[in-house]
């Protein structure tokens, strides 16, 4: 409902005379220091404009006059960050695995670029500080070895992978002995197996089962894991006579493994972090804990 | 607490009655507001109920149940579009459907049927996005989830949101359109042009849920926060401004501030908002032109969103002292006030270094929730319980000591929100940049996670404290529309009354 403008008795402000559903306004000025950082940020926005890339054309953009780029600056920053690190990434490329052991210099970089590394790349399958992780991911801070626990097998497990596409891949494969109808034991035969491998860690329970399988054993698995179960770590057959499991230990997970075999794969690290960064990889989980 | 039941006081009106008062005011259509009203109590425990349970999964991820529809990723959009557009949207349409009736002194355009279209379609369209969620039909857009079926529906119910709020205003018996309406009418028109062209998709089958997004890699990026940055510029804010421009200076019996301010303030936020976008791609594949756009027009926002605030707050000129006394009014204060705050802390962490610290750290979670607690939630508040006597035709609240609790629950509950995360977020973005003296990286991103451990149950409790607060609010609405009083409403009341009930008469 228009009304007359009239003074507003607590601000003496007129009002602008208008009035909906018992609301007014009051004619006040804009505040002088509101306008004024307005005009500020307005003055920043355009030398902003001038000095850095702003106004699309219709085939390109205003560079600035500073000629900043956002690429180029992440491409210096990295440049910088790797000319800071120069001399020792020279030292580890130059350097033998067993060298950089024993070059204090060297080792303590490569201790620290390694477990950089491991935390980006190694860590979610393996676990922070190479502890492992059920279901098929190998602690790497033990003695216990599928492929070897020289610098050097370390250095080609990482670099090849383990059943990847790469020629030099580590790679084996076990056989399924159960499941369909051909094949090659029985579900019995494949129990008794499993109860004997129990045995070579003294946990059998069922004397007469593990003695049927023995020879089963002999026949099928020996040639990889052993006579005794000590593994074959050319073949990255694992041990079976220690209290160690990639996998389930118990019966069931054996007679499970025996029947249709869980097998993991690893990256071949060497389609994606340089040599460097993979030989200190190396040193680092040669340094966990089970080197040799 | 002693209830008296009461019919409407010595000014109410009867809930179908706004006629009563003042016979030449038209037949508005008050039934809608009440549905909207309603609605956004309802869908606001919701929404703050998700967020307590996402929250409290981040802080026990064993919360997850490990089921997919109980799985973070899905209640996550759960929350955000719950509080967005189930609370923030049903706010938006009460009070929009309200304010122009009465500031245009007209019923709504199209008559009681198209309303409550537009009342029973938007509940159709919370629900079948919020099933889609659960369900995990998701077309991975921030803020605009919903697949394309969902979506064309939205846009048939907000293109009549458009007619009915349009043609209210263009039948309108005041000579000049009120503030607030400008506001209203911006979000409207915008969330419908940012909501089609964000949304533009290809279904795979028409019996399908799958579509295929209309724009591809940076396009897409660039069109996704060019809606994002807007939902947030005109849904939560010009909308809500609109209900900051008629409830505050309502509520405060004041005249508003500046009329002169709020014409420069609502162009110039308008004009800038709409280039914001970029600053949620600093240093991405954008190119790097968009991104000073982007950075610069958000500076340059600083001061028409704060024109605001100035406006709000100011209108409190001559009328501060019933902050003391109206725990209503100040929840609307507190609101301006927080959205003061967030409004000065956008344009900073658009600043490109800035941004390079907080970009997808729990610091732009923290922003967010001061933005949408303080001042969107706060301001629905204020708004609900100012409307829920009125709508109701009682002559006040069941209890205004009861909204006070309200009030310092929910800011403590904020409060805890907001310092955890910037706490959280400035260390989680210094722990992931942060070298050794060989040039390595420091941490583990596993260790930052573990880091933020304790400020995510802060931020739980501080989510569960706002949830308890707006339970006490839904309790205090409902004893008001079943007409009741408590004991203090009844004190006040009587003391408000002339000498002879035995109170003393006030001078």
């Amino acid at each position: 409902m228009p009304s007359k403008s009239e003074k507003d008795l607590y601000t003496g402000q007129a009002t602008t005379g208008h009035e909906w559903d018992g609301i007014e306004e009051l004619n006040t000025p804009l505040p002088r220091w509101w306008l004024w950082v307005l005009y500020a940020t307005i003055a920043w926005a355009i030398v902003y404009f001038i000095l850095y890339p702003a106004i699309p054309g219709i085939s390109g953009y205003t560079k600035g006059v500073l000629g900043y780029s956002s690429r180029v600056e992440v491409g210096q920053k990295i440049a910088a960050a790797k000319a800071a690190q120069g001399k020792f990434r020279d030292g580890i490329r130059d350097s033998s695995l067993s060298e950089i052991r024993t070059d204090d210099r060297l080792l303590r970089f490569a201790l620290a670029g390694g477990k950089a590394a491991f935390a980006d790349n190694c860590a979610p399958c393996h676990g922070v500080g190479g502890t492992g992780n059920p279901g098929g991911y190998p602690s790497l801070a033990d003695d216990d070895w599928l492929w070897g626990g020289g610098l050097a097998e370390i250095h080609a497990t990482i670099r090849h992978g383990v059943r990847t596409e790469d020629d030099d891949t580590r790679i084996s494969e076990m056989p399924a002995f159960g499941g369909e109808e051909d094949a090659t034991l029985t579900p019995e035969q494949i129990a008794d197996v499993a109860e004997f491998v129990l045995s070579l860690s003294k946990r059998a329970t069922d004397g007469a089962a593990s003695a049927r399988g023995a020879p089963l054993y002999k026949e099928h698995c020996a040639s990889c894991h052993g006579e005794t179960g000590r593994g074959d770590r050319e073949q990255g057959a694992p041990r079976l006579d220690d209290a160690i499991w990639l996998r389930d230990g118990s019966k069931a997970g054996i007679v499970a493994q025996i029947a249709r075999p869980n097998m993991g794969a690893m990256p071949a690290w060497r389609t994606r972090l340089d040599a460097e960064t993979i030989k200190m990889l190396a040193v680092y989980v040669h340094a966990l804990g089970g080197g040799e | 607490m002693v209830a008296v039941t009461a019919e409407a006081g010595p000014d109410g009106s009867s809930a179908a009655g706004d006629t009563a008062r003042s016979p030449d005011l038209p037949a508005y259509n008050m039934a809608v507001v009440r549905q909207f009203t309603l609605a956004t109590a309802f869908w606001g425990i919701a929404a703050f109920l998700v967020g307590v349970i996402i929250a409290l999964q981040l802080a026990f991820p064993v919360l997850n149940l490990d089921l997919p529809w109980t799985s973070f990723g899905r209640l996550r959009p759960l929350h955000t579009s719950a509080a967005i557009f189930a609370f923030g949207g049903n706010a938006l349409f009460a009070t929009s459907l309200y304010v122009v009736q009465r500031t245009c002194r007209a019923p709504l355009w199209g008559g009681p049927s198209l309303a409550s279209f537009l009342f029973w379609g938007y509940q159709i369209f919370i629900v079948l996005a919020g099933t889609g969620y659960v369900m995990g039909i998701t077309q991975s857009k921030e803020y605009a989830e919903p697949e394309w079926y969902v979506d064309i529906w939205l846009t048939i119910v907000w293109v009549i949101y458009l007619l009915v709020y349009g043609g209210t205003i263009v039948r309108r018996k005041e000579p000049h359109i009120y503030v607030a309406n400008w506001f209203f009418l911006a979000f409207i028109i915008t969330v419908a042009m940012l909501h089609i062209v964000n949304n533009l998709a290809v279904p795979v089958s028409w019996v399908g849920a799958k579509s295929y997004i209309l724009w591809s890699g940076v396009q897409d990026a660039l069109t996704q926060w060019w809606y994002g940055h807007n939902a947030v510029g005109f849904f939560l804010t010009a909308g809500f401004l609109g209900i900051m421009y008629y409830f505050v200076p309502k509520r405060a019996e004041r005249p508003v501030y500046s009329y002169r301010l709020s014409v420069i303030h609502f162009w110039s936020l308008i004009f800038l908002y709409i280039w914001a976008g970029p600053h949620h791609l600093h240093y991405t594949a954008l190119p790097d032109w968009a991104q000073s756009l982007g950075m610069m027009f958000s500076v340059m926002l600083w001061m028409p969103s704060w024109g605001g605030m100035i406006n709000g707050l100011m209108t409190l000129s001559g009328a501060w002292d019933k902050l003391r006394t109206d725990p209503v009014l100040r929840f609307l204060v507190a609101s301006v006030g927080f959205y003061g705050m967030s409004t000065f802390e956008g344009p900073v962490m658009s600043i490109k270094p800035v941004n390079a610290l907080s970009h997808y750290t729990d610091w732009t979670v923290g922003h967010v929730h001061s933005g949408a607690l303080g001042w969107v939630a706060f301001i629905s508040f204020g708004a609900l319980y100012f409307l829920v006597p009125k709508l109701w035709g009682r002559r006040e609240l069941f209890s205004l000591k009861l909204v006070s609790y309200h009030f310092w629950i929910a800011t403590l509950g904020i409060v805890l929100y907001i310092t955890s995360m910037w706490i959280s977020g400035i260390m989680q973005g210094l722990m992931w940049r942060a070298y050794n003296d060989l040039g390595f990286l420091q941490y583990r991103f596993v260790e930052t996670v573990e880091a933020m451990h304790p400020y995510y149950v802060i931020r739980a409790f501080g989510g569960i404290l706002f949830l308890i607060g707006a339970l006490l609010m839904i309790y205090n609405l409902y004893r008001t529309i079943r007409g009741n009083y408590a004991d203090d409403q009844v004190a006040a009341y009587e003391a408000s009354q002339p000498a002879g009930a035995g109170a003393p008469a006030t001078a």
